[in-house]
């Protein structure tokens, strides 16, 4: 089972006593204030969390993988997300399945 | 942007909150992330993107200063997949961003490759 946006807005209404609709508000919008981020080209700092960086590539030779067509894949600015030390250490004692 | 700032805009945005109830929910909402990926579970939001563990096997490391062979540890690491509205967002503004410069340098009569909007991922 994975987390969802669902899970964190109950989790907010259990353990805040916000309302169920405030808790589901204020988790929409912490997602989407950090996409509009992301939006205008600027990094977003989360601390104890991890950062999202965006990283522009080039263009760069590519093929449909259907038709074996060569078309280049144009030049562009993409979202990654490095990892926190204090999320990393936790992460990294997770014994589970090997994935 | 940091997360005061994120606590900043969200508090000016949900003014009918105190702005002690916001600054605690977005760090009950990093914390419940934190602790589902550090139980090995994933997080799924739609049109945000995903989080996941990859997992690194245990290899044969060096200590850097004495070049002594160390054994380490298998091991998870997070992992990010933006989702398609993040991705695209994200691509689009940059998209717009190349062209508006590519306007410029034609004022200017420079020459420029012409601009692509393709769309593969």
């Amino acid at each position: 089972m994975a987390l969802t946006k669902a899970d964190m807005a109950e989790h907010l209404f259990d353990e805040l006593g916000l309302n169920k609709r405030e808790a589901k508000d204020i988790v929409e919008m912490f997602f989407e204030e950090i996409r509009t981020a992301l939006e205008r080209g600027e990094q977003v700092k989360l601390s104890g969390f991890g950062n999202f960086d965006l990283r522009e590539k080039k263009e760069r030779p590519g093929r449909n993988p259907k038709t074996g067509e060569e078309i280049p894949i144009t030049a562009r600015r993409v979202v990654t997300f490095r990892p926190g030390q204090k999320l990393k250490s936790r992460v990294e004692a997770y014994a589970g399945n090997e994935r | 942007m940091t997360k005061s700032e994120l606590i900043d805009v969200l508090a000016a945005e949900q003014d009918h909150l105190p702005y002690k109830d916001v600054e605690e929910a977005v760090r009950k909402i990093l914390e419940r992330m934190s602790s589902a990926l550090a139980s090995g579970e994933r997080i799924e939001i739609r049109g945000f993107g995903s989080f996941s563990l990859h997992y690194r096997p245990p290899r044969i490391g060096r200590n850097p200063k004495t070049g002594e062979s160390v054994a380490l540890a298998g091991k998870h690491v997070p992992h990010f997949k933006p989702g398609k509205e993040l991705r695209d967002r994200v691509n689009q503004a940059f998209q717009r961003e190349r062209a508006a410069q590519l306007d410029v340098d034609h004022d200017d009569e420079a020459s420029a490759p012409p601009l692509q909007v393709a769309v593969s991922s």
